[in-house]
């Protein structure tokens, strides 16, 4: 019901939205539980187990009932809370979590058969027969289970990633945040003021004090606006708070259109802020919690605080005919503020028999409590004990207060546990418990507004102190009531019924008694055996009165029986925001070399290799197989000439009079004695003596060398590097920097390479002076090069170098050529047969479990020098001859196909884990040899080459005989490469 | 000792539910016990659930220093597979898998034991060939595995975003034998089934010194007393250096934290086990509804609990370009367990040079699936003084003589990048 | 979190690498045996409180970093640069 002249709506501005397939018109200002609320719709959502009709309870974030889904398709939101969206023209809401209809909703059997749905009963049962919990218990289950439900479509909205940085986050802007704000925001600091709602004020918005004689939301108003003239102080409203990490970073979301109809396409929908702040003053205020009593979960059954929210800055009275029932004077200015504004107040229940009401126009039940209600889709009734006996009531709106918990969440994301306090039966944040951060106000237990802004004021001035700027050198703050706060605790009263502690997840005050009967009385043991605080709000409403009912259970107090641990978010973040940016292609870097554009516009394909992205093939004409395409590009190099980029080879300039000692201390093998002009192929190993990567590293001076890296470990080798020198050889004068995106690189490799380098280059290219892993400067179409003559495609070849921005047209210059020469461009698939059948390996060799030993490479670690991982290496184990070592394998019937990854058994065994003695690791058709050839690791392998063995790859379902061999299968004593 | 059943559930409701009775005892310690387990976590539950009923050894201890299932047995994904490539690893986790098909029967409680299928992607020639050959390994040891190409996963996830992602899906490998259970209900019904037999799980009873005389262990000093017992067994995961240190040892173990996360209840939309190796996230949805997900670990050592924001935001931003459907849906929770990461990513159960003195640790993130074969392993090592068949491998010396390393990731000694 | 990098200032946890324990330091002699060397590679204090580690801020200038941080805590008492010297002393 509507109360004209009340509230903070824009009655100029109607909006209209529609919600369970009705239309109805709200005010701008109104959210979606406000608007319905005038509406007289009580019943919005169904409870998780039972499905109970619920309505409204609050009118924040820590709404358990009326959740709703908005949006259609791919837009389509489950798990909305009426009581934050705000409604906006077209804005369609749906009930959830009800089949068919939501006033009639099957699953509300369950509530019949509530006896045997109590505390954890499936623990105790679906055991049998075995089988059936994943055929039939578990599909009910988890279908009766849930709340809304995802579109299932891709998410169709735009989300964003920000970072900020302030002296000052102030979070929350009732009386003490903004006395908080404007005192720093007056002295300089710069200030970011967060605040979850629509509207700065927080419960001045909601409530009918004066400040300095001002309406609370007008001296609201005036503050927010002389913050809004300074420079320094940023104003955030729609924006949660939701997440305290370490050394003063903090999360927060902000809604930034979803309020919004109509948004214009791709409009951020919310904002992901990270927030680093050297100080922060928590002002997030309070939640008030409601009492147990039997059926207190009806529709129309709220928190008197929300109450006067929807009251006083909604301009609605959630009832026509409403009772009051408290144990605390501040419930009665719900019953005060209703009566004045003309709304009739059926009884104001105190459970406090010395409770005083003053001039009281209704009926006033001091030393009284409700019992019960009635009213199943809604409320109609109440049933109150008073001392002199039991009488019904009729009413549609019941406000309840219980009391006020102080949203201490933000205090306890570092594991920081409250401190319980017995003169507001709360829990209030433990000082410290996040370095720089002090609660004040409400969110500390200072409940008057008076004390929330001299709170707020005083905390602002400890802040500047703290951040070297002046506080003002008066305190003064604006007058305001003062009054006390008085309650008598009272979390459940007594009955024989089912009464509600935790409203979503339909857990009663039953449940908790009988998980402490069953000795679940540890607090972390109830909750997660009755789910206890796990539901969207996480206990938010819950938690403490939970703890009380455990603690009268078990027979300690509330402080001994402790609290579970409030979590980040505080409040539900989306996983499209808080994972903003990621989605489509944005969750990694896109590294591209030079020559992509023209391997795009040569139709490659291309795959990812790390970040990077390399034509896989490239197709010609006529070809419908990538094979064809590969064996073709085989052919150029083996036959010809081919060109392939290898920028994506990490690239490390080295240079300093300690460049070859670090070197030797790196490699396993010596790079000091490598002559000027020379490349050589080198190991590296782990410091626990596995094999961590291998390239070549070319000497360009007496003190320059450039390495090569595989395009996996580029990062951390250079990572390595550093850690080597720094932190193991600081005597060295030596420096390192990574020219991987700086050079472009590509193979020239084939027998006819040389003849088409000697073709561009201004210098000639023969065996005398380019001998085989021969290296230096060059000149290309008068561009400063390098040139490397080295193989890994086993055929004559080199490897050119020009800066970057020269990538592009070497490559089309270099495939042009080699065309003409018979040639061409070839790809990682080419590529990667070519290493096969030259047996080099790659990561899928040196895998990390790989020694030098394994691979054949013993001989590699010199004997003479100490190095990286040498010592590790020698370990037993490292160099036990039953381990699997490298080798070739070819089938013994031609045709067979070899695939990596299978498993290798001797003739005649089982295939069972036991009997496996090895596995491949690459695999491919070899169009040089026109079989299929692979490389794996063998127990004993060199031991048993000519042997005869089976290759299983259950996978693929391929099983083939095949033949040990060396792992080199074309030109093994590398005449070609030399030639 | 009640036995639990549909028909009693039923019989109780009728009758108020006024029969049900504590799962188990709080006893007061006695001054001396058989044997220790230090930790009530779900190993060292398991471990005394094992003692009992495999051994016969009832006069033993569990000492929690907090509540039982406190530790990471109630804080992880609750994933449950078989789908080790390394001999010792394959043998282990298969007799684990075989332990969960009949724990429900074997406790007498609903761990909610779920097979409702895992399916590992993969995003590249290279990382397919890794998961055949991973693959081939499970069916060699008697485990299930599929290879899927990208239809095949598409016809098992079609909610996958196959067209514009980051990391395109190549395949996967899908072991239908692979799911989740109710993590709580594990440790409960360990404890429940140990108490039943007449372990004592003592709360609230922090183990504070191991007393030592003669090379071999002569019990426990605790916040709740001295405990005499002749064999003790260390069970504490990310508090293993702590403890061992009461006994002198020093343990090739770094304590990191691995965040897990849920959602909000939702309808069923994921129907199995789905991890993304290549962006570090894994998602199933628990029976109430919420997505239940996680990734790599905060990367610097930590005993805080509690998890950092760019390692949350890279989970998020991993499921994002995966699966974007879930984008609607929203983060409940988050939370930080610690773990004991070892320099090859697998686990310890072995004595240790102190007579009577075990160990059990280093499950690094994985010990959830491990909690039934490494109760009844560690179970057999302590009652036997032999290592159980499929445990083997799991020897504390392995690091000192590089035989017998079990690196399935191949990342090395570093503990963090397991 | 955040360190206070030597050289660069306060930066976000995202700048930097993190190794290991600083034992990483004391890189024992070839010969110095394999318990040496197994204490090196693989066992760790481990400690529920200050410890010394080793960072890179590897996204800034990529200098080694010995931090002393508090793992229960994440409290940073110091950073320094590896190559200052006096992190080998001790």
């Amino acid at each position: 019901m509507r109360i004209e002249g009340k509230g903070l709506i824009d009655r100029a501005t109607p909006v209209r939205f529609q919600f369970d397939g009705v239309g109805h018109t709200g005010f701008a200002g109104d959210t979606l539980a406000s608007a319905l609320l005038a509406k007289g719709v009580r019943l919005m959502g169904r409870s998780f187990k039972y499905h109970r009709p619920r309505g409204v309870l609050t009118a924040g974030s820590e709404e358990p009932n009326a959740l709703v889904t908005i949006g259609r398709g791919a837009a389509q939101e489950p798990n909305v809370r009426a009581t934050v969206q705000e409604i906006y023209p077209g804005l369609e809401a749906r009930p959830q979590n009800a089949w068919p209809s939501l006033k009639a909703d099957v699953m509300a059997l369950n509530d019949l058969a509530w006896p045997v749905l109590g505390a954890g009963f499936y623990y105790k049962t679906f055991m049998w027969p075995r089988g059936f919990w994943e055929r039939l218990y578990e599909p009910i289950i988890r279908r009766a289970a849930g709340l809304g439900a995802l579109s299932g479509a891709h998410n169709p909205d735009r989300s964003e990633k920000v970072y900020a940085f302030c002296d000052l986050l102030v979070i929350g802007s009732g009386p003490a945040g903004l006395m908080a704000a404007l005192t720093a925001g007056r002295a300089g600091a710069d200030v970011l003021l967060v605040e979850e709602d629509s509207v700065f004020g927080g419960r001045l918005n909601a409530e009918t004090f004066l400040v300095d004689g001002l309406a609370g939301s007008d001296w609201a108003a005036q503050v927010v606006a002389e913050l809004g003239e300074m420079e320094n102080v940023r104003l955030m409203r729609r924006t949660a708070a939701v997440g305290a990490y370490d050394h003063g970073t903090y999360a927060a979301v902000e809604r930034v259109n979803g309020h919004r109809g109509n948004r214009p396409e791709g409009a951020v929908l919310e904002t992901f802020w990270r927030i680093v702040a050297k100080q922060v003053i928590l002002a997030a205020g309070a939640i008030e919690r409601p009492v147990a009593f039997e059926n207190n979960d009806r529709p129309g059954i709220m928190t008197a605080g929300a109450v006067r929210a929807y009251l006083n800055r909604w301009g609605v009275s959630p009832g026509r005919r409403v009772a009051v029932f408290g144990n605390n004077d501040d419930a009665h200015r719900t019953a005060a503020d209703l009566h004045a504004a003309g709304v009739e107040v059926a009884a104001l229940i105190d459970s406090r028999a010395d409770a005083q009401v003053r001039d009281a126009d209704y009926p006033v039940y001091a030393g009284a409590v409700v019992t019960g209600s009635a009213g199943r889709l809604g409320l109609k009734r109440v049933s109150v004990k008073t001392s002199g006996g039991s009488k019904d009531i009729e009413v549609d709106c019941l406000a309840i207060s219980g009391g006020w918990n102080p949203t201490v969440h933000l205090t306890c994301h570092m594991n920081g546990r409250p401190t319980w306090r017995d003169d507001i039966a709360s829990f209030v944040p433990t000082p410290e418990s996040i370095p720089g951060l002090v609660a004040v106000g409400a969110c500390n237990g200072a409940f008057s507004t008076s004390a929330c802004l001299a709170d707020g004021a005083a905390a602002a001035g400890d802040a500047l102190k703290v951040l070297g700027l002046t506080p003002p050198r008066s305190r003064a703050v604006p007058t305001a009531e003062d009054d006390p706060y008085q309650l008598a605790p009272l979390w459940a009263v007594p009955g024989k019924g089912r009464a509600w502690i935790d409203f979503q997840n339909d857990v009663t005050v039953k449940d908790i008694k009988q998980a402490a009967t069953e000795n679940f009385s540890s607090v972390e043991h109830m909750k997660r055996y009755t789910t206890q605080g796990m539901a969207t709000d996480q206990g938010k409403n819950s938690n403490v009165a939970a703890l009380a009912v455990l603690a009268d259970a078990t027979g300690r107090g509330i402080p001994e029986t402790g609290t579970t641990t409030f979590r980040p978010p505080f409040s539900p973040v989306s996983l499209a925001t808080f994972g903003a940016g990621a989605q489509g292609m944005g969750f990694a870097p896109q590294r591209f070399t030079t020559s992509h554009a023209e391997s795009l516009a040569r139709g490659a394909p291309m795959i990812e290799a790390g970040l990077w992205y390399r034509p896989s093939y490239f197709p010609a004409e006529g070809e419908t197989h990538w094979r064809e395409s590969c064996d073709r590009e085989v052919g150029y190099v083996r036959n010809a000439v081919g060109i392939c980029d290898v920028s994506t080879l990490g690239k490390i300039d080295i240079q300093g009079e300690g460049a070859a000692e670090l070197l030797d201390f790196v490699y396993t093998n010596t790079f000091s004695t490598l002559k000027v002009g020379r490349v050589r192929y080198g190991l590296m190993l782990r410091e626990d003596g596995f094999v961590m990567d291998d390239g070549t590293t070319a000497r360009l001076g007496d003190q320059h060398y450039v390495m090569t890296t595989t395009t996996a470990a580029a990062g951390a080798v250079m990572r390595h590097l550093e850690f080597v020198h720094q932190v193991l050889c600081p005597h060295l004068d030596v420096r390192f920097t990574s020219v991987t995106e700086q050079w472009a690189q590509f193979a020239v490799a084939g027998p006819a390479s040389r003849d088409l380098l000697n073709d561009m280059l201004e210098t000639t290219v023969d065996n005398a002076n380019w001998p085989f892993m021969a290296c230096g400067p060059v000149t290309v179409s008068g561009v400063s090069g390098r040139l490397f003559r080295i193989s890994f495609s086993g055929e004559h070849a080199y490897e050119i170098a020009v800066p970057a921005r020269y990538g592009e047209s070497l490559f089309k210059c270099l495939v042009q050529r080699a065309e003409s020469m018979g040639g061409g461009a070839y790809g990682m698939e080419a590529l990667n047969v070519m290493r096969i059948e030259k047996g080099h390996i790659t990561h899928a060799e040196i895998h990390g479990r790989t020694t030098a030993f394994d691979i054949g490479f013993a001989g590699m670690v010199s004997a003479t020098k100490d190095c990286i991982g040498k010592t590790m290496a020698a370990r037993e184990g490292l160099v036990a001859s039953d381990r699997e070592r490298l080798v070739g394998l070819k089938p013994v019937g031609r045709d067979a196909e070899l695939t990596a990854g299978a498993h290798l058994f001797d003739l005649g065994v089982e295939f069972r884990r036991d009997n496996s003695r090895g596995y491949t690791t690459s695999a491919a058709f070899s169009p040089t040899l026109g079989h299929h050839i692979a490389l794996g690791f063998l127990q004993r392998g060199p031991e048993r080459l000519g042997e005869v063995i089976r290759c299983v790859d259950h996978m693929r379902g391929l099983e083939a005989e095949v033949e040990v061999c060396a792992p080199v299968f074309v030109d093994p004593e590398g005449g070609r490469t030399r030639g | 000792m009640v036995k639990f059943s549909g028909l009693r559930v039923l019989k109780e409701g009728l009758t108020g539910n006024t029969g049900w009775s504590p799962h188990w005892r709080d006893p007061e310690p006695r001054s001396e016990y058989d044997a220790l387990i230090i930790g009530g976590g779900g190993h060292g539950l398991s471990t005394a659930y094992y003692l009992a009923k495999n051994h016969g050894m009832t006069n033993i201890a569990v000492l929690e220093k907090g509540y039982i299932g406190g530790g990471n047995i109630g804080r992880n994904t609750t994933i449950v597979r078989a789908n080790y490539f390394l001999p010792g690893n394959s043998e282990f986790y298969s007799h684990s898998l075989k332990l969960w098909e009949g724990l429900e029967e074997d406790l007498n409680y609903n761990v909610m034991h779920s097979q409702r299928g895992m399916i590992n992607l993969f995003h590249s020639d290279g990382q397919r060939d890794a998961f055949v050959r991973r693959g081939n390994a499970m069916v060699n040891q008697g485990d299930d595995a599929i290879l899927l190409d990208r239809e095949g996963v598409r016809d098992h996830l079609p909610y996958l975003d196959f067209e514009n992602t980051r990391f395109p899906i190549y395949g996967g490998l899908y072991h239908p034998r692979g799911g989740t259970a109710r993590h709580d209900a594990v440790a409960w019904g360990y404890a429940r089934g140990a108490d039943q037999r007449g372990v004592d799980l003592l709360q609230n009873c922090e183990v504070t010194g191991i007393d030592i005389e003669n090379g071999g262990v002569r019990g426990v000093q605790t916040t709740r007393g001295v405990i005499r017992a002749r064999k003790v067994g260390i069970v504490v995961a990310g508090r293993s250096g702590q403890v061992a240190a009461m006994a002198g040892l020093r343990l090739p173990i770094e304590s990191h934290i691995l965040q897990a996360f849920v959602t909000e209840g939702l309808k069923p939309c994921i129907d199995h086990v789905v991890t993304f190796g290549m962006g570090h996230f894994y998602i199933s949805q628990s029976d109430k509804g919420g997505l239940v997900f996680g990734g790599d670990l905060d990367f610097y050592a930590s005993y805080a609990s509690r998890g950092n924001l760019p390692t949350a935001e890279h989970v998020m931003e991993a499921g994002m370009t995966l699966m974007p459907m879930i984008g609607k849906a929203k983060l409940l929770r988050s939370w930080g367990g610690i773990m004991d990461m070892t320099p090859d990513g697998s686990p310890i159960i072995d004595r240790t040079d102190t007579n009577g003195l075990f160990l059990n640790c280093g499950w690094c993130y994985g010990g959830f699936k491990a909690v039934p074969a490494s109760g009844d392993a560690f179970a057999h090592l302590m009652a036997t003084g032999r290592h159980h068949t499929d445990a083997q491998a799991f020897r504390l010396d392995r690091f000192r003589t590089g035989r017998g390393i079990l690196d399935e990731e191949g990342t090395g000694s570093q503990h963090n990048l397991h | 979190m955040r360190l206070t990098c030597p050289i660069c200032g306060a930066r976000d946890r995202r700048e930097f690498y993190y190794q290991g324990d600083a034992v990483a330091l004391y890189r024992p002699a070839p010969d110095a045996g394999v318990d040496a060397w197994d204490d090196y590679v693989h066992l760790r204090d481990n400690p529920a409180g200050v410890r010394r580690e080793l960072w890179q801020h590897e996204a800034g200038c990529g200098a080694w970093l010995v931090a002393e941080r508090n793992t229960t805590t994440h409290d940073v008492l110091s950073v320094s640069l590896v190559t200052d010297g006096t992190e080998r002393g001790a």
